[in-house]
């Protein structure tokens, strides 16, 4: 049987399985096990953990991440978000009073990279239907230059798809366990589902690659996760 | 007074400071000793984001304003100090986003008033910041909307290295940030693990990972220094502590026992919590 944190890594594997450079962020490890779990299966993909603490690879400091990124070097990026709204803003500064850590990259990220948006938690509080900070807009007008932006949302529930032309997101599928009402309940904003799936449960090969190789990976750099899942 | 305090009196209280991230060489006990000088109304720069030097800072009633792309403990969770100031309007918060913060400061080290930056446009960053512009790139023949990000001036860069030598050059490795904010600043302090002898120049492995003496104010001593965080193969970052700050730190009363024991009290960093 799965955790949820290894669903959710399978998940995101297949959401990003034709990437060649990926960029993991802070306290991301579910992302940077997809990653490590796609590198597990053999495929020739580069991975920038940022916050590796031996072996980092950036000799010109942190700014050098969004150098690449501005050039287009990284094809895939990873985003979350207090609020996340229908069109795919995301606010990492300020809701309901509180106040959250900052912006990070994702106002520049979000422009360069295609964008897996992820968030744990499936609520209304954080799927609003507006939010209340835009720390990176969602699309841009078609004069800015932007070469990435969302491709998908995936929470504990279930999987979004961006359709970049209406603006929107299409429910893809539910994670095992949940259903398609509980998660219109608990979305603040209004999406399109049509012929919704349930989210594949991690192979037998996948599990046993993101409980081996992907685990001793993933532990040096997150270690509180790594105990929390694996051990 | 140690060498450390003697570097730290040298910051003026309301000083713009630039600090780096707590993965990027953070120069505790230097912030440690900032502590107990009473420093006030300091302005932080974070480059481009803060942790726990700026955590405790705020907490000790050091801070005035925040200028950063983002405050948090990474994976021990938010800033408790901070995010509490920040809710309660005790501090005034600047929002960044990181490459915004490395490119202002590029642009000072390049003498020049701004640079350009893309995306960031459509981001409520944009309209709160009276030193960010968007003008249309006058090499494009058609509508092309680019964002200008005014230079950034630091009165004082402080953070921490392995070594300094008899040259007053500093050695940072591959934390090249820590360059950025040494040119662009005013003036540079900087604690280091050791001294050793000779000039880093002079070495052709040493000198890609140097900050040259043009640039240093200040040097002095301070072993463990950036306790608890860490320094590439000197020492790693002390997790426990950090879970067990990030917890205290949760309560008033919690993070005034932390100071106690181990700002106030000046507890060796080289004992385990």
């Amino acid at each position: 049987m799965a955790r949820p944190e290894e669903l959710l890594a399978s998940l995101i594997a297949r959401l990003i399985a034709d990437a060649h450079h990926v960029a993991v962020g802070a306290a991301s490890p579910i992302p940077a096990a997809a990653c490590e779990l796609l590198r597990a299966q053999g495929k020739p993909l580069r991975v920038t953990r940022l916050h590796k603490r031996k072996g980092n690879p950036f000799t010109e400091g942190s700014r050098e991440l969004f150098d690449l990124a501005g050039q287009g070097r990284i094809d895939y990026f990873f985003l979350g978000g207090a609020q996340i709204d229908g069109e795919a803003n995301i606010n990492l500064v300020r809701a309901e009073g509180r106040r959250f850590p900052g912006s990070f990259g994702s106002a520049f990220m979000y422009f360069t990279c295609r964008t897996v948006l992820f968030r744990e938690e499936h609520s209304r509080r954080v799927l609003v239907p507006r939010v209340e900070f835009i720390s990176a807009p969602g699309w841009s007008p078609p004069d800015v230059v932007r070469r990435g932006g969302p491709i998908a949302l995936v929470t504990g529930k279930a999987l979004f798809r961006w359709q970049a032309k209406e603006r929107r997101f299409s429910l893809q599928s539910v994670h095992p366990g949940h259903t398609a009402a509980e998660v219109r309940e608990a979305t603040g904003f209004d999406y399109d589902a049509q012929d919704i799936a349930q989210t594949p449960e991690p192979s037998a090969a996948e599990l046993e690659l993101l409980r081996g190789p992907v685990a001793r990976a993933i532990a040096a750099d997150y270690p509180e996760f790594a105990r929390r899942v694996w051990s | 007074m140690s060498g450390v305090d003697a570097l730290v009196a040298q910051i003026p209280d309301g000083a713009f400071v630039a600090l780096p991230p707590d993965y990027s060489l953070p120069a505790m006990d230097a912030v440690r000793a900032l502590i107990r000088r009473r420093a006030k109304n300091l302005r932080l720069l974070g480059v481009p984001v803060l942790g726990l030097s700026a955590d405790l800072l705020i907490g000790a009633g050091c801070v005035a304003e925040v200028h950063s792309s983002a405050v948090s403990l990474g994976e021990a969770g938010l800033a408790p100090r901070f995010t509490e100031a920040a809710e309660r309007g005790e501090i005034k918060v600047v929002d960044y986003t990181c490459p915004a913060v490395h490119t202002a400061l590029q642009a000072t080290e390049k003498g020049v008033p701004y640079m350009p930056l893309r995306g960031v446009l459509g981001s409520d960053l944009v309209g709160a910041h009276s030193d960010w512009q968007v003008a249309q790139n006058p090499f494009s023949p058609s509508k092309d909307p680019i964002l200008l990000v005014a230079a950034i001036v630091p009165d004082v860069a402080l953070f921490h290295a392995r070594w300094a030598d008899e040259a007053g050059n500093v050695w940072v490795g591959r934390r090249r940030e820590l360059a950025t904010i040494a040119h662009a600043a005013r003036h540079t302090y900087v604690t280091v693990e050791e001294f050793r002898a000779g000039d880093m120049l002079d070495d052709e492995l040493l000198a890609p990972g140097v900050i040259s003496a043009t640039y240093v104010t200040g040097v002095a001593r301070a072993e463990r220094g950036a306790w608890p965080l860490g320094v590439a193969d000197v020492y790693g970052i002390d997790d426990a502590h950090l879970t067990a700050y990030a917890k205290a730190a949760r309560t008033r009363e919690g993070f005034d026992n932390y100071l106690r024991e181990f700002v106030w009290q000046d507890r060796k960093s080289s004992l385990p919590a």
